[in-house]
């Protein structure tokens, strides 16, 4: 029995990086309330993903392989991660607020008689319970709650936990879970890639990103320029997404993807408490508009007051020289 | 195709940060002072997704289905006046202080009195909490297949055809019916009542139901029922202070900005 149960996800790469974030925030928590640390991966072709788990902090891996669990289906993912949760009856369950996370946690809380935290930004233990601080209200506030039926169910926001230094000493029991085949309601027929190319924007060490006040989709092209001097990868507004002016894949914000770069670069963005959700745990903000009363300036480290139409073309030359 | 939207009035997410006032002690948000409550936008999404379904089968109908204060009403009446057909208003003070589990449990009941629909439809999250569990738990109770966050949403025979956003695209996705669906933001933009559609929704009738309506106990709803528990309410803050490059030309300002990066080692 462990005291958390992680459910990971793996890609090609093996264990995504959200994964590693949480096992390392289960091993620091399950000091305080005692207990080991497993990790249930639930897909195909684990083999390699779960012998990684040891390393990044997990004592138990649970795999429930099979060509069935190729892509996240709530039908099919909801039996065996209850089936996991009820052979390893911990007092605590956590999951990535990813594609998966936020489908699967509230329906697994729920079938096993509890509920789902969702997004958790900070976790620490109090007595029995997990203290969660979640942001709300788009930003604008932060809650501390606890889930007081068991298990306590929470998602945690990609990067906002520290993984471990890998121990390739460790190594940990591996149990392969019994997959019976699911009554399928539901079924994916297909999957369409995000148009955008390059740098993942959760990957991207720089993040260019603009909003509503670039006026018109066209300014993206000249965004992507720049990005390309600095090896970025380019993000846009939810405003902006919703216009149409950009692919929704590339949000950066509460509703799209959370984003910590070293350098978040914000052109003709306000700063709404919605986009600052998805890019406050940046290092270092630098915002560029003419609004010199835009609420962006309060997060920012350097700020420059004019239109970013005449900044840009100048900003790339001096960074192309810079960087040359 | 008969469908139920459930819906939520919550404070204007699109209040300015300086008019967010949080109220640690009683860890409520303050009313902003002129600023209107509103429908989640994500829930007006929902229920413009039921009408197109409502057009393209050509028949059914659109019920709402709101827990909350007097002022759910208005949430209710938004979305008759969108083209809805009936609305029911879940309200007791028993509920006062509910989780997203209680007002869940609750909103399932109603759909069982009112009668399982084809497809029940939730925005991906209210805009105040912003939790996004509600769909879910109401699925989970009703033993329904579910879809959620949704871009898009199709009918196609018996059958619902749906557009998942996922991290890297999106996913299509069938489901049988009854079925439960949660819209995000990337659907696009709802109908706006006109003038001639608010006079109507005023004159419907919204159908108030209580907890013993539904066959629910006091102690099983509300903040008796909860299972989670709120500690602190707070409004973050922010200790960075901003550097603004100053200088006579866009020329000069660029060059400021990138000396001032490099002499931080951010560059």
């Amino acid at each position: 029995m462990a005291s958390i149960l992680v459910f990971g996800e793996s890609d090609d790469a093996g264990l995504t990086a959200p994964t590693l974030e949480m096992l390392g925030a289960a091993s620091r928590l399950s000091g305080d309330l005692g207990g080991g640390v497993a990790l249930a991966l639930i897909g195909t072709a684990l083999a390699d993903a779960a012998s990684a788990a040891g390393p990044a902090g997990a004592d138990t891996v649970y795999t429930a392989d099979s060509e069935s669990f190729a892509s996240y289906q709530t039908d099919s993912y909801l039996p065996v991660a209850q089936g996991i949760v009820e052979q390893d009856s911990p007092s605590v369950v956590l999951m990535s607020q990813s594609s998966m996370g936020r489908d699967l946690a509230p329906r697994l809380a729920t079938r096993l008689g509890t509920a789902a935290i969702m997004d958790s930004l900070g976790l620490e233990v109090d007595g029995d319970r997990v203290k969660a601080t979640r942001s709300c209200y788009g930003g604008n506030a932060r809650q501390v709650v606890t889930v007081q039926t068991d298990p306590q169910v929470i998602t945690v926001r990609p990067k906002s936990q520290d993984p471990l230094e890998a121990d390739d000493a460790r190594s940990p029991d591996v149990i392969a879970v019994d997959v019976a085949e699911p009554t399928l309601r539901a079924r994916t027929t297909g999957k369409e890639q995000a148009e955008s190319e390059g740098i993942r924007l959760e990957d991207a060490e720089i993040v260019v990103s603009g909003g509503r006040g670039l006026g018109g989709p066209e300014a993206f092209a000249d965004l992507e320029s720049l990005a390309g001097v600095l090896t970025a990868a380019v993000g846009s507004s939810r405003a902006a997404c919703d216009l149409g002016w950009y692919p929704p894949s590339q949000q950066v914000g509460l509703t799209g993807t959370v984003v910590s770069p070293t350098l978040y670069v914000a052109i003709a963005i306000s700063g709404a408490s919605q986009h600052m959700a998805g890019c406050g745990g940046s290092k270092n903000i630098v915002a560029i508009n003419k609004d010199p009363d835009a609420p962006i300036f309060s997060f920012s480290r350097f700020g420059i007051v004019d239109d970013y139409k005449k900044v840009l073309p100048a900003l790339e030359a001096a960074f192309a020289e810079a960087l040359d | 195709m008969d469908v139920i939207v459930c819906v939520k009035q919550i404070p204007d997410p699109e209040t300015p940060a300086a008019a967010f006032k949080v109220d640690e002690a009683a860890m409520q948000v303050l009313p902003a002072q002129g600023i209107s409550p509103v429908i989640s936008p994500f829930d007006a999404q929902a229920v413009e997704a039921a009408l197109r379904i409502k057009d393209a089968s050509g028949d059914g109908t659109v019920n709402i289905i709101s827990l909350g204060p007097d002022s759910a009403r208005d949430a209710i009446k938004h979305s008759l006046a969108m083209g809805a057909d009936e609305g029911y208003h879940l309200k007791d003070d028993a509920f006062e202080g509910g989780d997203a589990w209680t007002i869940a449990l609750a909103l399932s009941k109603a759909i069982q009195h009112l009668g399982v629909p084809d497809v029940l439809i939730f925005g991906r999250q209210a805009a105040d909490w912003d939790q996004g569990t509600v769909g879910s738990i109401v699925a989970e109770l009703l033993d329904l297949p579910s879809a959620t966050v949704l871009r898009a949403v199709e009918l196609s025979g018996d059958s619902i055809t749906v557009s998942r956003v996922v991290a890297d695209g999106f996913e299509n996705i069938e489901l049988s019916t009854p079925c439960v669906l949660t819209i995000s933001n990337e659907f696009g933009d709802p109908r706006y009542p006109q003038l001639r559609q608010i006079m109507q929704a005023a004159r419907k009738q919204v159908t108030e139901l209580t907890a013993a309506d539904l066959g629910l106990d006091a102690s099983e709803v509300g903040s008796a029922g909860s299972r989670i528990q709120m500690h602190a309410l707070f409004q973050p803050t922010s200790d960075v202070e901003v550097e603004i490059i100053e200088g006579d030309s866009p020329e000069e300002k660029a060059a400021g900005l990138v000396n001032a990066l490099r002499e931080a080692k951010i560059l």
